[in-house]
């Protein structure tokens, strides 16, 4: 069992775009909370980054195939945690999400419930493999996606829960789906979506119909996305220079070092440096890609690609948000935005992919 | 190590390249939203950066003060605060809480944006929600700033005027500048919802008074809390203005008009300085600050007695007998009679085959030009204007300074009417008839004057022909205020002095010789006068109409004293009935002004030997202390 793994073998292309991006977030953390409450929360980032690089070891040490194999188990105890939550969790802004640990962090559970679910996703369509998915299957794969959905829709968290569901759709596109069923869940989406509407919060609702004319609303819903849009506007070619953009500093921009971190993060470097991050982005995204063809089997390749789908989901939906053409949602930006837990959630993530290339040899 | 995958072989790579590119297409998606922000209009989104973080706050210039003569304040400011709602940071949600804190009706203040917003002003025009702030308000605004951002406390200097109106039509009033004013040119430096004057002093010298605004820029973060300064401009405060109006004899003149409609217009024949000027009724220049309401402007604008009527300047009405001086004058200057030429009056006469009354029924007798000014004989004065015709008259009456405005620095001075042939020609297209100059004659027909035009012919011509511009700032305040002022030359006549002296005597008698103007007499004093009383309408419709707006207006002109007149004194006692009525203003007035030259020349001998002691103060409401 024992092998050898030459640090050759290691992804340090994917280990420095990775820290560069955190430095980068770091950075725009550190402008953004000058003179605020929340002034040390760089140095806090920096304790989670050093925690997210052990952890991407670690989650790159252990046999991707032994994690897969005990899914079930940290399935159960993710559900469970969950539960736990529901009954003893912190509540912070009116949600119960955080845990709280020994020394008064609080850890969000819901977000390393997506390294449980990438695992599981891997371990369930590897089996099947090569079949195409039955009708049974995906009921079966899509209940066991249902539970945490629905717990930590309950906290309420709906959009981190949404956020769970690029997962499966990535495991079920890979594994091929009969055209039939594309039509038949189509079709059941967009009967269900009116009635999923009934159910939404009023924020909900008013931050989606904003989304459509956020003019309608400039003080109330429409605030966060319109001052998001003149900071990232503001922001011009170049930028207006390090802690020198006028909306984050002063504060027009809504929660500049978390959720909107990347319009803070473009106000200050303008286009140029946005250009440098995305390509930063899709470079994580490709070589992800890369790994996902490359990997020895195919549950590596389930791995891979459910990270790519987790990540390029929340890429989208925060840098969408930022630049108005996305509703505005609680996601954050994997990597730049302030926060330990989905910090180390992603660390992890992408440490499973590393260990996915570690072993991609199959000799 | 495979326990899981049931075979080798992967799936697809053809899901990877999928995925591969609807990344680099969801990159390129967002990148191009980042083109069209930061590259394509990055100017819009810095401009409004930009408004986000500068406020621009106005600092108010208070307006100068008014002084009297003295330097007594009459209109002053006081220092208040008022209250802006910036809509362009305004928050729908906060609305009611707002009006709940400063107690304007949630109703109102919708009612107001709605208004603004149909107008289509533009956004970061401020909306007044409230002024005068009381401190409580004030406490609300200055505790609630980061709950509020879009309130704005700003320092407002208020005009604050006399109480009761005293001489409110000599100073006038201020308002929101109007659109039409905002079009001309001398306000065009005004922004809408600037205060301005509009009347009296207050619109003549608006230029003066008005100062410059200044503006205070700052950067404010999203709770509204100043970060640094930008800019100020300090605002320049308005320049004072000294009034040739004195307090004590503007007070007397307030209080002998008490519950009379009519005007008192007091001059200084020598410079032709204006020492008071009543206006009766009249109004509370108070209630105009800050905007008057709508049911305070019906009420004022609904007055059958016309409160805001500047009656010295605009009532035109007939002079009635105080008019007979000037007939003398013109018999004079051209020689259709000797000084010594003389009337028998039977109580009436006919001319041009109509019977003209004298106003008394018995008649006076023979009398000569000083029986005639004394006892006001209106028969000797037909005889007088018959001889002369109508043009001689208008000729006399212009010289002395009737049918034209007299140029006194108030806005909207009216100019009379002085009846003549061609004067008939050309409004009404009709010929002269010689029946007309009778009535004119005595100061009645076609003839209208103002007090102010009265006040200034009778000062002029005791005077011996030498008309001085009737005005409210003194000429030395002029010239500091605008640069190269020069003083108007007086108009002078050549007039026969024995004739001038022959006229004064009669007007010395109608108030010393027990003529219709003993009641103006001050034992002491040599004060000269002619009483008037003008016919309304017609005797016939006095007699079927028996109302207050049918009585006969009241006039009586006093200077003294006679040979050497430092004032004079015009009293318009509308529907007073009979000049003689008039007459005790006018003394009430004349005496104040010796009174106070007295106690001047009293206690400037009293510093001068007592220097501790300081010469201030001297009204005439504080309690006599004359002994002269």
């Amino acid at each position: 069992m024992i092998r050898h793994y030459s640090a050759r073998d290691f992804d340090w292309v994917l280990l420095g775009i990775t820290i560069a991006i955190t430095m980068l977030g770091l950075l725009e953390i550190y402008s953004a909370t000058r003179n605020t409450p929340w002034q040390e929360a760089h140095v806090r980032q920096i304790v989670w980054i050093g925690l997210g690089l052990i952890l991407l070891w670690v989650f790159s040490a252990i046999d991707y195939n032994i994690l897969i194999h005990h899914a079930l188990t940290f399935y159960a105890i993710a559900v469970a945690l969950l539960l736990l939550i529901m009954v003893l969790g912190q509540v912070i802004g009116g949600a119960r999400r955080w845990l709280l640990l020994p020394g008064g962090t609080t850890l969000q559970v819901s977000e390393f419930v997506k390294v449980v679910l990438v695992l599981l996703m891997a371990r369930f369509f590897s089996a099947l493999h090569p079949e195409r998915v039955s009708a049974k299957n995906l009921l079966k794969i899509a209940g066991l996606f249902a539970v945490p959905m629905f717990l930590v829709a309950r906290q309420p968290d709906l959009s981190t829960a949404l956020s769970y569901a690029p997962i499966l759709v990535m495991g079920v596109f890979v594994a091929g789906l009969r055209w039939k069923f594309v039509l038949v869940l189509a079709l059941a989406g967009a009967l269900i979506l009116p009635l999923a509407w009934q159910y939404l919060q009023p924020y909900q609702k008013e931050r989606l119909i904003t989304f459509m004319d956020p003019e309608r609303d400039p003080r109330g819903s429409g605030y966060q996305p319109i001052q998001s849009k003149i900071a990232v506007g503001a922001g011009g070619i170049w930028g207006s220079g390090f802690s020198q953009g006028s909306q984050t500093q002063l504060r027009f921009l809504p929660v500049p070092h978390t959720d909107f971190i990347f319009s803070a993060y473009a106000e200050e470097t303008g286009f140029v440096g946005v250009t440098v991050v995305m390509a930063l982005y899709f470079a994580i995204l490709m070589k992800i890609a890369g790994n996902a063809k490359t990997s020895a089997d195919s549950a590596g390749m389930y791995i891979c690609m459910g990270v790519g789908a987790l990540l390029l989901f929340h890429f989208l939906v925060n840098i969408g948000m930022v630049i108005g053409r996305m509703p505005v949602t609680g996601l954050p930006l994997p990597l730049m935005s302030y926060g330990g837990s989905n910090l180390l959630a992603t660390f992890m993530l992408l440490g499973l992919v590393n260990n996915v290339r570690l072993r991609r040899f199959t000799n | 190590m495979n326990l899981y995958s049931s075979s080798r072989k992967k799936p697809g790579h053809l899901q990877v390249a999928v995925f591969q590119f609807v990344s680099a297409a969801v990159c390129l998606w967002l990148l191009s939203g980042f083109w069209q922000l930061q590259v394509q209009s990055p100017d819009v989104y810095a401009a409004r950066a930009e408004r986000n973080r500068i406020k621009s706050l106005p600092l108010l210039a208070p307006r100068g003060e008014i002084m009297d003569r003295d330097g007594r304040i009459l209109v002053d400011n006081s220092p208040t605060f008022k209250v802006l709602l910036s809509r362009a940071a305004m928050r729908e949600e906060n609305l009611p809480l707002i009006a709940e804190g400063l107690n304007i009706p949630y109703e109102q203040l919708r009612a107001q944006l709605r208004r603004l917003r149909r107008s289509n002003a533009p956004e970061y025009q401020a909306v007044i929600l409230k002024e005068n702030l009381a401190p409580g308000d004030i406490a609300f605004v200055e505790s609630h700033r980061a709950e509020f951002p879009e309130l704005e406390l700003i320092r407002s200097p208020k005009r604050l005027y006399p109480q009761d109106g005293l001489a409110s039509h000599v100073v006038g009033y201020v308002g929101e500048i109007s659109d039409a004013e905002l079009e001309q040119l001398e306000f065009a430096l005004y922004e809408p919802g600037a205060e301005v004057g509009k009347a009296g002093i207050e619109r003549q010298y608006n230029d003066v008074l008005s100062g410059s605004d200044g503006r205070r820029v700052v950067v404010v973060d999203s709770l509204g809390r100043e970060r640094e300064v930008r800019g100020n401009v300090e605002a320049k405060p308005g320049r004072g203005i000294r009034l040739t109006i004195d307090l004590d004899l503007q007070v007397v003149a307030e209080l002998a008009m008490e519950g009379k409609t009519g005007a008192v217009v007091a001059l200084d024949p020598r410079n032709g300085e204006v020492l008071a000027l009543v206006s009766r009724p009249n109004y509370l220049p108070n209630k105009f600050v800050g905007g008057i309401s709508v049911e305070d402007w019906r009420q004022l604008a609904n007055d059958p007695q016309k409160p805001m009527l500047n009656r010295p300047i605009q009532a035109q009405l007939a002079p009635g007998s105080i008019f007979k001086p000037i007939v003398a004058l013109a018999a004079n200057r051209n020689p259709v009679v000797d000084m010594d030429f003389s009337v028998v009056c039977q109580g009436g006469a006919f001319f041009y085959g109509r019977y003209f009354r004298c106003h008394k029924r018995g008649g006076h007798g023979r009398v000569t030009l000083h029986e005639a000014l004394v006892q006001s004989c209106d028969v000797y004065f037909y005889t007088l204007g018959n001889r002369l015709g109508i043009d001689s008259i208008a000729e006399t009456s212009m010289l002395v300074g009737f049918g034209e405005p007299t140029g006194i620095d108030l806005p909207h001075e009216e100019d009379g009417t002085v009846p003549s042939t061609g004067w008939k020609l050309r409004f009404f297209r009709e010929k002269w008839y010689a029946g007309e100059t009778i009535s004119v004659a005595i100061g009645q027909g076609a003839l209208t004057t103002t007090p102010l035009q009265i006040a200034s012919a009778i000062g002029g011509l005791a005077m011996g022909g030498e008309w001085h511009q009737p005005h409210l700032v003194p000429h030395d305040e002029m010239q500091s205020i605008r640069q190269g002022f020069q003083p108007p030359a007086p108009r002078r006549a050549e007039l026969d002095s024995s004739a001038v002296r022959e006229i004064v005597r009669g007007l010395w008698g109608v108030v010393n010789e027990a003529g219709t103007g003993v009641r103006s007499r001050i034992p002491g004093y040599d004060v000269c006068g002619k009483t008037g009383t003008a016919q309304v309408v017609s005797r016939q419709y006095a007699k079927e109409h028996d109302v207050e707006a049918s009585k006969d207006n009241a006039w009586f002109v006093g200077f003294a004293p006679c040979e050497a007149p430092e004032i004079v004194v015009v009293a318009l006692h509308e529907h007073g009935e009979h000049g003689h009525l008039a007459a005790p203003i006018v003394r009430d007035v004349i005496k104040a002004y010796f009174d106070k030259k007295q106690r001047t020349r009293w206690t400037q001998r009293k510093t001068t030997s007592a220097p501790a002691q300081t010469a201030s103060n001297f009204s005439m409401l504080a309690p006599r202390r004359v002994r002269p």
